[in-house]
């Protein structure tokens, strides 16, 4: 309390000081807020240094880093496919058809292809000289099993051309795509449309009533979902340098469910956990761990036999364990937990 | 114009499905100046769904009580399978066994594979969707692929990873008599004998028992279903070992019907299975068993005229082409609102 308030009445010195009293306690918030930001803020940029130094703990080529990569593009992918299944609730099983629209623009532009094909077309118009024969004919855009291969390797500025040999690039390439993807993710979430996606899940016909429009938000939820798709499958067939028809099989799709699914439907980093564990699981537990696994506890048991059980016995166990999938989203974590809509206990939970 | 719109939106459907077997019949006629070879396809193609049709009816089946897409139930029929021709070593049975011995040896294995797969798929139904009941609803559907590949990988070691083929044990492909130049094998007049009898008890339990009465109306409503005393959980369990039971009969007619067996067959005949239900309206039982019919005649069509890689692209085309038509499925009913 200054002496400039001797002016002031008894009643206006108490207000002064309430007002400041007041501002105080909001500036000491204030502070806090802020500290928080900056604390949040630093956690993320060490962490992010992590990530993106973690690669120089292995070496440029080895294994680890080479499903390290791979499960980094099934993280864009499965991305995408939780904004379908996830946000707007859609089941889709097709979604390998967008990876594999993905791969195969990449290996029609960035390989050879097309120039392999003129020219067989060229010979074979040379060699039956029918005109009664379609040149088109032979175009097999798909090479069938045989595939696409080579396919050109991705290139930065500044870098040398990506090479099997030195593996950081690649991941630091599919990082930025996570990058962008996460951002967009969560963007998206937030957005008017985002929330459009959400009640539609929750309920459609109360959504329908509310305005939201179904068919042009189920399109909108598909369409970003498959733009995903195709931008991790078109590197996937770069990493792997083919692309063939076998790898486009319907269990493609169940494999990126399982990691929306068993991550958390909706939940974002439970996506990303989801798919790093079963891309891992796929790539480097059972091939590589089990096997010796078997000659280490000495059972006489070949467990590369019975990879694909122990696959699906993991898959079991983990849903059946955490059926809300490992990182559940909040709202449906409270669902879970606080059983909303299902009891009285609604009004109290439905504040969080 | 109007009346042509009219007639167009009744009748499309059956126009559309008509044109394979019209286009190749008129083909017959012209060529060859009868119709016994589209006939005999379309033979071919009924047998061969009836197969389909009891897979299908395990389908839709449990999509229509608890809406789950059961994919560990096309490993289940493989099962089936596997346990029949497993038997038939057991039993005895051999290319060189007498009539007297073979029909009771078949009846007995049909019976043991029946219980078999009915009571693996309630143990799959306890062990792996009954503790996500309240879980999001996508979540026992990996639970589900995660036992089609315990049970795909249980086949493996089983049997190994080639197609091994089995002893012709009904000599499927003799004559038994012709109609018309339409000859029907052991194998057609097998499949059919199987599945109409099972179908008919299948949907006179549903109509007539009072279990039948529950399943229908924990399809229709869990939660009213419950209030009014209704074991829920006992009920699904009924619903899985039907559809079990009718997956091992599958399986048993598919090992003499095609006389080869794979431990990877469930997963094809899963999903054309499925496809089936789909197309018949999920849900519906008869809709299931006409869609496996119908599928059946595409692919022997198909496979006959077209070749073998076409059939995949033509069955899921007449899938797209009928879900457009009619998106409730053949014989669906309007489906129930979400929530």
């Amino acid at each position: 309390m200054s002496a400039g308030d001797g002016n002031l009445g008894a009643g206006g010195q108490n207000r002064m000081a309430r007002i400041r009293e007041r501002y105080g306690v909001l500036r000491r918030r204030g502070d806090a807020i802020w500290a928080r930001r900056y604390a949040r803020l630093a956690i993320v940029l060490v962490a992010a240094a992590a990530v993106i130094l973690f690669p120089y703990l292995f070496q440029p080529g080895s294994t680890f880093l080479f499903d390290l990569v791979e499960a980094v593009a099934f993280v864009v992918m499965a991305l995408g496919l939780n904004v379908v299944v996830g946000f707007a609730g859609l089941l889709d099983l097709g979604y390998v058809a967008f990876f594999a629209i993905g791969a195969y623009t990449i290996g029609w532009f960035g390989s050879g292809f097309f120039a392999y094909v003129n020219h067989t077309k060229g010979i074979h118009i040379l060699t039956s000289g029918l005109a009664s024969t379609l040149p088109g004919i032979h175009i097999n855009l798909t090479a069938g099993r045989q595939g696409i291969t080579p396919i050109d390797p991705g290139q930065l500025p500044g870098l040398n051309p990506f090479d099997p040999l030195n593996l950081r690039p690649w991941y630091w390439v599919a990082l930025g795509m996570v990058a962008i993807v996460l951002l967009v993710n969560v963007r998206l979430r937030d957005s008017r449309l985002g929330r459009a996606w959400v009640a539609l899940r929750e309920d459609e016909v109360a959504a329908a009533s509310m305005g939201v429009p179904l068919v042009k938000t189920k399109l909108m939820a598909y369409a970003t979902g498959a733009a995903f798709g195709g931008m991790s499958g078109a590197f996937i067939a770069s990493y792997l340098n083919t692309v063939n028809a076998d790898q486009f099989a319907f269990s493609f799709s169940i494999f990126v469910l399982a990691m929306v699914i068993l991550g958390g439907l909706g939940s974002i980093w439970g996506v990303v956990l989801g798919a790093i564990v079963l891309s891992f699981i796929n790539t480097w537990l059972i091939p590589s761990v089990i096997p010796n696994l078997s000659s280490k506890i000495g059972i006489k048991v070949d467990l590369t036999s019975l990879s694909y059980g122990i696959f699906g016995f993991l898959l079991v166990i983990m849903m059946v364990l955490r059926p809300q999938g490992l990182l559940p989203e909040r709202r449906r974590k409270l669902e879970f937990v606080e059983h909303v809509g299902t009891g009285p206990t609604d009004m109290s939970a439905e504040r969080v | 114009m109007e009346a042509a719109r009219r007639w167009w939106s009744r009748y499309a459907l059956i126009v559309f499905l008509l044109i394979l077997p019209v286009a190749f019949g008129v083909h017959d006629i012209v060529a060859t100046g009868g119709v016994t070879r589209i006939a005999e396809n379309l033979k071919d193609g009924i047998s061969n769904g009836a197969i389909w049709a009891l897979v299908a009816i395990g389908y839709t089946l449990v999509y229509g009580i608890i809406e789950l897409i059961n994919f560990a139930h096309g490993d289940v029929f493989m099962i089936g399978s596997l346990v029949s021709t497993g038997l038939w070593g057991t039993l005895g049975l051999t290319l060189t066994t007498g009539t007297g011995g073979l029909i009771p040896g078949l009846i007995l294995s049909l019976i043991i594979a029946m219980i078999a797969c009915g009571s693996l798929n309630v143990l799959i139904e306890r062990v792996g969707y009954r503790p996500l009941r309240g879980a999001p609803k996508l979540a026992p559907l990996i639970t589900a692929v995660g036992f089609s590949f315990i049970l795909q990988n249980v086949g493996l070691l089983w049997i190994g990873g080639s197609q091994t083929s089995v002893p012709d044990l009904l000599h499927a492909q003799q004559d038994l008599f012709n109609i018309g130049g339409v000859h029907i094998f052991r194998a057609d007049l097998l499949s059919i004998a199987v599945m109409v009898p099972l179908v008919v008890l299948l949907v006179t339990f549903l109509a007539r028992s009072r279990m039948g009465k529950a399943m229908r109306a924990t399809a229709q409503n869990p939660e009213a279903a419950r209030l009014m005393g209704i074991n829920v959980d006992t009920t699904i369990s009924v619903t899985f070992l039907l559809g079990g039971t009718l997956a091992g009969a599958a399986g048993l007619v598919y090992a003499l019907y095609q006389t080869t067996i794979w431990y990877f067959q469930g997963f094809r005949a899963g999903l054309i299975a499925f496809t089936a239900a789909v197309m018949g309206g999920i849900g519906n039982v008869y809709g299931a068993v006409l869609g496996g019919l119908i599928i059946g005649c595409i692919q022997q069509i198909s496979d006959n005229r077209l070749g073998g890689q076409w059939t995949n692209i033509l069955v899921f085309g007449y899938l797209v082409a009928i879900m457009v038509l009619r998106p409730r499925g053949l014989l669906g009913e309007e489906t129930r609102e979400a929530g």
